[in-house]
């Protein structure tokens, strides 16, 4: 084994840039790909529709469209790098937003509403948080449990929609920000700010780097890390985003409505999958899932600008989430493999 | 020993007891035109879809699995059964409604086949496999259907749901599929090597258990039960609806499995109590319909009950107890050298 | 027993009075410990003497239900690993517990990463922890992910975490286990470095040569309870043993010795393995064991003997070589095949890849059996003869057959899984590390045991980290080391002395 660490060693000194950006950043390949087949969507689209997908017009919509889906992938980002999942993050923002409409029809002022709102979803969070640290119970169910309250509380508010008159909210929304055709709504500005924390968090900040440890090592508590703390705290995370995500959407269809984000939780893993954050645990960048909200936004809008069923997105996502998996357990079963010999 | 199944049986039977005091007909079963009649004969009628897809989520359970695509299933399976009643000339035919059933469960086997070859050969998390086609499902269910609800009107077809020999027949479909899934298990091998698997995978491979096999087919049987549930569930409103049938159905299932005794874990489980399970849900849905509680809004109420069940279950909270009544316990043996010892 | 504390060097670490239950056992009972500064201290037992179960109490996994530690002259309460890392105790475990999922200079500096201006100041990082690296001889990427190192860089990666804690007490939970003999050598060079610094470190291993190598003083443990401490130097290795089993060699050795049976070696062997191995696991090897033999494997962990086992058994998948079993070839590609062919195989890990703990001590002896017939179930009175046949045979306590069989312990557990084997008829059993951390007694048991099957016509491979009880039952003993079979010896021609020598010395020259 010497002899092949030095052997390593050697190589590594010799060959270049490649062989270092494999041994350091072999991870961010799964993000990577998710770019190439981005750019591959737009590309082939704009064939196919001869010229008439890749326009200013096009891209703003896919950050307006998506705003909602993306602050939702930041949120569930921490929870899946940490080897969790959260289902209710639908339904948390089917409840969030659907109370918001009502506590603004109401009368309540927007200063009071929202953070109420969002506390909400963090209480959702911290019980799905507490549920999986301190009583054992596996994230998946957990988080159903999760799913199901925030589904019946947002029907407890309302059984049917509630229209928002409120003039801040629908500024979030109506304001577009021009520069020649490109635009940005507020609540595209607010989903890229959270995305960008998002990243910063976890990039620069112990906490953020203990999400990593966590997801990579089962035992990260007996390196003295806060694991207790961090696990809890990202499902809290994924409330807030719930929350905000409850926000924009109320402002994106001008009402609360119960019935919202029925199945949104599967859209939101599929683009984390996809945008490279492998659902093991450890692995993952939340502007990779980014890249990953944007691909599956870009596949609705091709299948809506050819015409097709709305339904062959579920079906294309769910193949694309599929070929991830597999190419995910590929990766993890070679590096395991790798640190066990 | 206390038996395994005492709880679930007393919760249910609590259930009972309550809601019959308050409401006294609850429990008055009537016989009219040689049927019979009553909230308790509703309550048999409607577990069938749930107990049908509980059935086979408590064997996948039992792998270490989960089945998250079961509601999807159960849509693709209306929807194909659907869809070739309403393509036949004679909706009313028998041989149609026959022939769409089994073409809809063969459908349904391949996608539990579909599941356990990525779950037993391409060793993908259950969960994570399923989902994928939890997600798709419904989107290849909304293609069969080309987006519409489709409705028919076959009175063979809705005998499946609404027919009555004496009981209602849906109760001796979910009735005759807990008799074979139970026999299948327990009179050959697959039960117990089903619960080695699930306990202990390595071992169970190093005995030259087929793992592989065994977890393949607890997925097959999963999906052709959420089959029996799709079709059952499609003839009972007359339609296929690919988004509303079987929506939230994976929780319902999970949470039965768990009232029932069996472990979220793996390993030991339990059918009989599986059943039991069901009903007390099914009960609880009654209750909370007479209590005038939308139905929208009772997942508030199953959500409360997941976590009270999945807190009770926790190996956490055993160890609290454990330590707690130790702890007394000693503190109770040392207290008369307390002043003795020097406490860090 | 009470300690006195050497006075010379003050004791950095005093643990005293140390009482720790778990249901059912009682894992340390009034156990004194010291460690000194500037020592290597190796804390020595078989398994379940509470080595694990004193370290855990020190690093803060485990909570103490009575008995003090003081560190540094101050009385310390842990109430969880990071308690005892603030404190000054850091520790590096068997399996590494690192993320290997992030880069070699995050792990040595994770929670502890430099920051500037509220966020982790990365280059500062990475500096840090090429310093801390290279103050231990390494040099390497820090920006490589750690998955793509040894196991022995990993386990110095540790080593420098620790230093950046600033670590007083360093304990070094079998720190060996995976490593070669250069790689040991590099860790030895580094302990002896941060020996002469000051730092105090625990030393458990379960290999002797390597604790007289590097110990300075030894303490020893058995059944939860503190045998003594002792300066290397005053305690020979025999004496060491026998405190450590806690009587002399001699009682095992009353055993009858099979070793001196003659084996008729002229008919074709039951087992013919050739050139067998897995790229990275085990270099090609052969094997024959003939009819009625038991052929022992001996060699450190991690020298290859159990890759071996499992590639003939086709637990792992071989890359080269071939198997004849009774003279026509056979596939090892599925443990399936194997017992197909009559091969039993009873796992090191008794836990995780023996028992099936919740199923009752029945269904598990009939599993073997019951695999082989596939879905068609064992008829019942098969299955009740063929369990009470064999809770007889090997005497299985308690005679409970509808006993859960995780609640067993350790030797009967071991027991079952030879009774589900024998079930199924096989040719050659294959038996890893099949009396590891069970009772003396039940230990006698299961060698009688062997030494009759094997007498009555069973060929059996005896996997063993005890030499003696290699030497005892074997005809003939497999050497491996780092990987490969290094050597085939006939067992009435060597002692203990011939073979560990032959262990740690043959076949020096040809290696590669």
């Amino acid at each position: 084994m010497t002899s092949v660490e030095t052997a390593a060693r050697t190589t590594r000194e010799q060959t270049g840039y490649f062989q270092t950006f494999m041994s350091r950043r072999a991870s961010i390949l799964p993000t990577l790909a998710a770019v190439a087949i981005l750019i591959l969507l737009f590309v082939g689209a704009e064939i196919l529709l001869r010229g008439d997908f890749i326009t200013p017009r096009n891209i703003s919509s896919l950050l307006l469209d998506n705003a909602y889906l993306l602050i939702l992938a930041v949120g569930l980002t921490f929870v899946i790098v940490t080897g969790g999942i959260d289902l209710s993050v639908g339904s948390v923002m089917a409840f969030t937003g659907i109370w918001l409409a009502q506590l603004l029809a109401a009368g309540v002022s927007l200063a009071i509403a929202l953070p109420a709102v969002l506390l909400a979803g963090a209480l959702v969070g911290l019980l799905i948080g507490v549920l999986v640290q301190f009583f054992d119970v596996q994230p998946f169910i957990a988080s159903l449990a999760g799913l199901f309250l925030a589904r019946g509380l947002a029907f407890v508010v309302s059984l049917s929609s509630i229209k928002v008159e409120t003039a801040e909210v629908l500024w979030l929304q109506s304001t577009r920000i021009q520069l020649g055709d490109w635009y940005i709504t507020p609540t595209g500005i607010l989903a890229l700010l959270v995305a960008f924390a998002g990243a910063w968090v976890m990039q620069f900040t112990r906490f953020g780097r203990t999400t990593y440890a966590i997801g990579g090592n089962k035992q990260a508590a007996l390196m003295g890390l806060k694991v207790a703390r961090t696990t809890v705290a990202v499902y809290v995370i994924s409330g807030i985003c719930g929350g905000l995500a409850g926000l924009v959407l109320t402002a994106y269809s001008g009402a609360g409505y119960p019935r919202n984000g029925v199945g949104t939780e599967l859209d939101a893993i599929a683009a984390v999958v996809i945008g490279g954050t492998v659902l093991a645990g450890g692995r993952g960048y939340v502007l990779g899932s980014m890249v990953g909200v944007f691909v599956y936004g870009t596949i609705k809008t091709i299948i809506s600008f050819m015409g097709a069923e709305q339904s062959w997105t579920q079906i294309i996502i769910g193949a694309l989430l599929l070929v991830f998996i597999v190419v995910q357990r590929a990766i993890v079963a070679r590096s395991d493999r790798r640190s066990r010999s | 020993m206390k038996h395994r199944l005492f709880w679930p049986v007393a919760t249910l039977v609590m259930l009972i007891l309550i809601n019959t005091i308050a409401r006294s007909q609850f429990a008055s079963i009537t016989v009219r035109d040689g049927r019979l009649y009553g909230a308790l004969i509703d309550i048999l009628r409607q577990s069938a879809p749930l107990m049908l897809v509980s059935l086979g989520m408590t064997i996948v359970i039992a792998t270490r699995g989960i089945d998250l695509s079961v509601g999807a299933v159960m849509a693709v399976s209306g929807a194909v059964a659907l869809t070739i009643i309403d393509g036949s000339t004679d909706p009313n035919n028998v041989g149609v409604v026959m022939l769409a059933v089994v073409v809809a469960l063969v459908i349904s086997l391949l996608l539990g086949v579909w599941n356990g070859f990525l779950v037993s050969l391409l060793g993908i998390q259950p969960i994570i496999a399923t989902l994928v086609l939890m997600l798709a499902g419904r989107g290849v269910a909304l293609l069969i259907t080309e987006g519409f609800i489709t409705t028919v009107n076959s009175t063979p077809f809705e005998f499946i749901s609404t027919g009555y020999l004496l009981l209602p027949f849906a109760f001796f479909i979910w009735v005759a599929a807990a008799a074979v899934v139970g026999l299948t298990e327990r009179r050959s091998a697959l039960g117990v090597l089903t619960e080695a698997v699930g306990i202990n995978p390595e071992a169970s491979r190093l005995a030259g258990v087929r793992s592989r096999g065994i977890i393949w087919s607890a997925y097959a049987a999963s999906a052709v039960l959420a089959g029996i549930a799709g079709i059952i569930y499609a003839s009972n409103i007359k339609a296929a609806d690919a988004n509303a049938a079987g929506q939230f159905i994976e929780l319902y299932a999970i949470l039965a499995v768990v009232l029932g005794g069996t472990s979220l874990m793996g390993g030991k489980f339990s059918l009989a109590g599986t059943v039991v399970g069901v009903l007390i849900i099914q009960t609880l849905e009654s209750t909370m319909l007479f209590l005038g509680v939308p139905s929208a809004e009772s997942p508030v109420f199953f959500a409360v009950v997941v976590v009270v069940v999945v807190v009770i279950q926790s190996p956490r909270l055993h160890r609290v107890a454990r330590d707690f009544v130790r702890s007394a316990r000693a503190r109770r043996a040392a207290e008369p050298s307390l002043d003795a010892e020097v406490v860090g | 027993m009470t300690l006195t504390a050497d006075t010379a060097y003050p004791p950095i670490v005093e643990m005293r009075g140390i009482t720790i239950s778990f249901p059912g056992v009682l894992a340390l009972d009034n156990v004194d410990f010291f460690l000194r500064r500037g020592e290597v201290h190796s804390l020595m037992g078989e398994n379940g003497a509470g080595k694990s179960t004193l370290i855990k109490a020190l690093t803060g996994v485990y909570a103490v239900d009575s008995g003090s530690i003081d560190l540094i002259g101050t009385s310390q309460v842990f109430r969880g690993t990071s308690d005892a890392e603030a404190a000054g105790i850091s520790t590096v475990y068997q399996e590494i517990n690192l993320c290997t999922n992030l880069s070699v200079g995050e792990n040595v500096m994770l929670g502890h990463e430099p920051r500037k201006g509220g966020r982790i100041d990365w280059k500062a990082v990475h500096r840090l922890a090429a310093e801390h690296l290279e103050g231990l001889g390494i040099s390497i990427d820090t920006r490589s992910l750690l998955s793509n190192h040894s196991i022995a860089i990993q386990q110095l990666v540790a080593i420098s975490r620790a230093m950046v804690l600033d670590a007083k007490v360093l304990v070094l939970d079998e720190p060996t286990s995976s490593l070669d003999r250069g790689e040991v050598e590099q860790l030895f060079t580094v302990i002896r470095d941060l020996r002469a610094r000051g730092a105090a470190i625990i030393f458990v291993s379960h290999f002797l040569d390597q604790v007289y190598e590097i110990a300075d003083r030894i303490t020893v443990l058995r059944n939860g309870k503190l045998v003594g401490e002792y300066l290397v130097k005053d305690l020979p290795r025999d004496q060491l043993v026998t405190k450590m089993i806690g009587r002399q060699l001699d009682d095992l050795e009353a055993i009858s010795s099979t070793a001196e049976r003659a084996i008729d070696r002229t008919d074709a062997p039951i087992l013919k393995a050739t050139g067998v191995g897995r790229r990275g696991v085990l270099e090609p090897a052969d094997l024959d064991v003939f009819d009625g033999e038991i052929v022992g494997i001996a060699g450190l962990l991690g020298s290859g003997r159990t890759e071996l086992v499992r590639l003939l058994y086709g637990a792992d998948r071989a890359d080269s070589g071939n198997i004849e079993m009774v003279g026509t070839p056979a596939k090892m590609t599925s443990p399936r095949h194997a017992i197909d062919r009559g091969i039993a195989f009873s796992s090191e890990d008794r836990r995780e890849e023996g028992i099936v703990a919740d199923l009752s001590v029945a269904e598990n002896i009939v599993l073997g059996i019951q695999a082989r017939k596939g879905l068609r179930k064992v008829r019942q009175e098969k299955q009740d003869s063929v369990v009470s046949e064999y809770m007889a045979a090997l005497d299985i306590r308690p005679a409970d057959p509808d006993m859960v069989a995780g609640n067993l312990s350790g030797g009967n557990q071991q027991k079952v899984l030879i009774a589900r084997w024998l079930a199924t008829a096989p040719e050659l059993l294959i038996l890893d590390e099949p009396t590891r951390g069970i009772d003396v007694g039940t230990k006698a048991d299961l060698q009688k045991k062997v030494a009759e099957l094997s007498e009555q016509g069973l060929s059996v491979i005896f996997i063993s980290s005890e030499l003696e009880e290699v030497l005892r039952l074997a005809q003939r003993i497999v050497v491996m080391r780092d990987r490969k079979s290094i050597g085939e010896l006939d067992s009435r021609r060597f002692d203990l002395d011939g073979l560990i020598d032959f262990i740690a010395n043959e076949g020096d020259g040809s290696a590669a």
